[in-house]
């Protein structure tokens, strides 16, 4: 029985654009949603199964990371990025080692460059195997999540072998990487690359090849280039919206500008755009491990640090590729041993900002498909 | 010999040489009510575990299998629990409406079942309109569905029956035209009449190419029909969390959850007894070796395996195919299934017209 007060008629019809004679229905999906993944508030007016404008509303998973790195130690604070995007927590570390060591002018040794980059795209395909099963997932499709999940979990095999964790690594430090690899780590690698270069075509003739599922996605919340670009969408979404934004090629860090792969640009700016994307990078990632992981380096894991760092006093900034985009470190120190001022960008918080834009006079269907292909984790963009 | 036929014919003789006929028809009501009763039941049981253990086939992964051996208790375990459960009622819902949806979905599976024959001679009610019955007495579910959806108080409730509804009527058209197709062949309404036609083969195969189209018709528009993925827009789990149950709880949602198994059923049992035969054996020309072979299979198990059969068509679609979109799913049906279906019923009223099929 609907009551009065639930349906309001709200000024927001005209401004959205449609005629204001029908009554808009407020509904709030989240922050308990099973297509949200995490504690994501979106108020959406709906006119039938319309959507005429959503409101996401933050702060039910905010931890204040940025203010607790202030009272922790450099090396310390690292920890608390993994935290942040926990499906590539070790490409937040990296991020945070690497602003550390521009301010601290440290080198690092060439194997553990090397280590770096590989567990980076390691996590890369965990991440982006985790995205395609809940992507399917939130379209209706439920076994796919079971399949990328039989991949991920040998991830996670080599990540607990070499660091000791399986989902918050905490293993990329100033100055390297935290411990040796495991003697098992390459072997192990070699089996899973080769297991998983026939699964991405089980991939495709599971998902991507359906006729439902490209109905779904092709036409379905178009981003255009320059609306990619002042929302300041970057990864696979600004990518997919033809834009060229891999931090990797654009500035190298570690031994990226080494070794050999594309960054994958679609133009078309949709849903499927977005999908083909992320997993054409599966395969370039393979391609990086595959060149890196005979030709690691002997030497230190671990350049030689003094027990309690001290930046100079200053501003630093780094940034890196992770698997949803652009994630930046920015330190203002004031020669201490604790940062005076840390700020992180994200990349999920400026993707969601562009769910408004491209989910209008879309179906409520086509939310789910929009926000599969965003990739959202919400700690990493309510902090 | 021992057959299901023989049994419920000694057993009316009884009642009717032991009581007067009019407490030995209510004898037999009663009986017959026990036995739906107890067929919801085992088949609620039955089919939610074959469900769970398909989905975990091709999940890889075991699915049940702790309570019982090979989890087969687990179903009944589950039942226990909703039955425990507080059936709560939301505020601000139409109590009466709330409360009585969840019978009304399966009052309309139950009223179903009586012209299906399960085997040779057990059929409850064997109508003379049996096939017109059946379509007219399956749209009584959508009332339930939009009662649901409305009585909640809950706005995805309300998206999904009103979902469910445009889904229900407009997909009943095309599996209506697909089980006219099967009346045009064999000239009757009639259950047991359509069974019998289906002697020398089943109009699966006899009817030509039409009636195979016929049959993926039917089996897409009866998918749709009981809300089943990829149709499953009224409950779409990830976008309406459940939908029209969405509120509901304990042996309320237990309800609804069996009604969707019933409905599969009573849809497989009747697209079997339609395009499969129903319980008549499989014969192949004139192997006669083969089809004495075959007739040795007691009927049941035969209507029995091409309704388990269907019903696991069924549940591999929802385990392989994403969810179709609102407008998508009714642009399906109008744009194409509907003329598909109304042009093939032409080609089929030819073939019957003109004596061409086998």
């Amino acid at each position: 029985m609907y009551r009065e007060t639930q349906i309001i008629e709200t000024d927001n019809i005209a401004a959205a654009g449609a005629d204001a004679a029908g009554a808009a229905l407020v509904i709030n999906v989240g922050p308990q949603h099973p297509a949200t993944h995490g504690v994501l508030h979106l108020v959406i007016t709906l006119e039938g199964e319309t959507i005429k404008k959503i409101e996401p509303h933050l702060g039910y998973i905010h931890r204040s990371i940025e203010k607790m790195c202030e009272s922790l130690s450099y090396r310390q604070f690292i920890y608390v990025t993994s935290r942040m995007d926990y499906l590539s927590a070790h490409i937040n570390n990296h991020a945070c080692a690497l602003c550390i060591e521009k301010g601290l002018q440290l080198e690092i040794p060439g194997r553990a460059q090397v280590i770096r980059v590989l567990m980076d795209e390691l996590t890369r395909i965990a991440s982006h195997e985790l995205w395609w099963g809940a992507m399917a997932m939130d379209l209706g499709a439920f076994t796919p999540f079971f399949y990328a999940f039989r991949e991920r979990e040998s991830i996670n095999d080599i990540m607990e072998e070499t660091c000791g964790a399986r989902l918050t690594m905490n293993y990329m430090v100033p100055g390297g990487v935290m411990y040796d690899l495991h003697p098992n780590f390459q072997k192990r690698v070699k089996s899973f690359i080769q297991l998983f270069n026939s699964k991405i075509d089980e991939y495709d003739d599971l998902v991507t090849g359906n006729i439902i599922f490209q109905n779904r996605t092709k036409g379905v919340g178009v981003l255009s280039r320059e609306d990619a670009i002042s929302f300041g969408c970057t990864g696979p979404v600004g990518r997919a919206s033809g834009v060229t934004c891999d931090i990797r090629k654009l500035y190298p860090y570690e031994v990226y500008d080494k070794v050999d792969f594309d960054e994958i640009i679609e133009t078309a700016g949709d849903s499927y755009a977005r999908y083909q994307v992320r997993l054409k990078e599966l395969r370039q990632s393979v391609r990086i491990i595959e060149q890196l992981i005979d030709n690691i380096p002997e030497g230190d894991f671990q350049a030689k640090t003094k027990a309690v760092l001290k930046l100079p006093k200053g501003e630093f900034y780094s940034r890196v590729e992770t698997a949803r985009g652009e994630m930046g470190v920015y330190i203002v120190s004031e020669g201490g041993t604790t940062p005076y001022r840390i700020k992180f960008r994200s990349p999920g918080f400026s993707n969601l900002s562009a769910l408004d834009h491209m989910s209008r006079g879309s179906k409520i269907g086509d939310l789910m498909a929009i926000m599969g292909t965003l990739d959202l984790v919400i700690p990493d963009i309510d902090r | 010999m021992l057959s299901l036929e023989t049994i419920t014919n000694s057993i009316q003789q009884w009642l009717y040489s032991t009581f007067n006929p009019t407490m030995a028809l209510i004898l037999e009501c009663v009986i017959v009510m026990l036995l739906v009763i107890g067929l919801f039941a085992v088949l609620g049981l039955v089919l939610v575990l074959m469900e769970r253990k398909v989905a975990a086939r091709m999940q890889i992964r075991l699915g049940p299998n702790r309570v019982g051996p090979k989890g087969i208790l687990q179903t009944a375990a589950d039942t226990l629990k909703l039955m425990m459960k507080e059936g709560l009622t939301p505020n601000g819902a139409d109590k009466f409406l709330f409360n009585l949806a969840p019978f009304m979905v399966m009052i309309a599976a139950m009223l179903i079942l009586a012209p299906i024959a399960f085997a040779k001679g057990f059929q409850i009610w064997d109508i003379n309109i049996g096939v017109l019955y059946v379509s007219a007495v399956s749209s009584m579910s959508v009332i339930g569905i939009l009662m649901a959806g409305w009585a909640s108080n809950n706005k995805y409730s309300l998206l999904g029956a009103m979902r469910s509804g445009a889904q229900i009527v407009s997909y009943e058209l095309s599996a209506g035209l697909s089980i006219i197709s099967i009346v045009v062949l064999t000239g009757s309404l009639q259950i047991s009449a359509i069974i019998h036609s289906q002697q020398s083969g089943w109009w699966l195969f006899r009817g030509h190419i039409p009636a195979m189209i016929a049959f993926v018709i039917f089996i897409i528009a009866v998918t749709a029909e009981t809300n089943r993925a990829p149709f499953d827009l009224a409950e779409a789990e990830s976008e309406l969390t459940a939908g029209f149950h969405t509120e509901y709880s304990g042996m309320k949602f237990a309800l609804f959850f069996l009604a969707e198994y019933i409905n599969i059923f009573i849809v497989c049992a009747i697209g079997a007894t339609l395009f499969l035969g129903g319980w008549m054996p499989l014969h192949i020309g004139n192997w006669e070796g083969f089809n004495h072979i075959m007739d040795k299979i007691p009927s049941s198990l035969w209507f029995l395996g091409k309704t388990f059969l269907l019903i696991f068509l069924i549940m591999w679609f929802r385990w392989t195919f994403p969810r179709l979109r609102v407008d998508q799913l009714l642009s399906l049906e109008w744009k194409y299934l509907l003329p598909i279906s109304m042009f093939n019923l032409l080609l089929i009223t030819l073939i019957a017209i003109m004596g061409w099929h086998f």
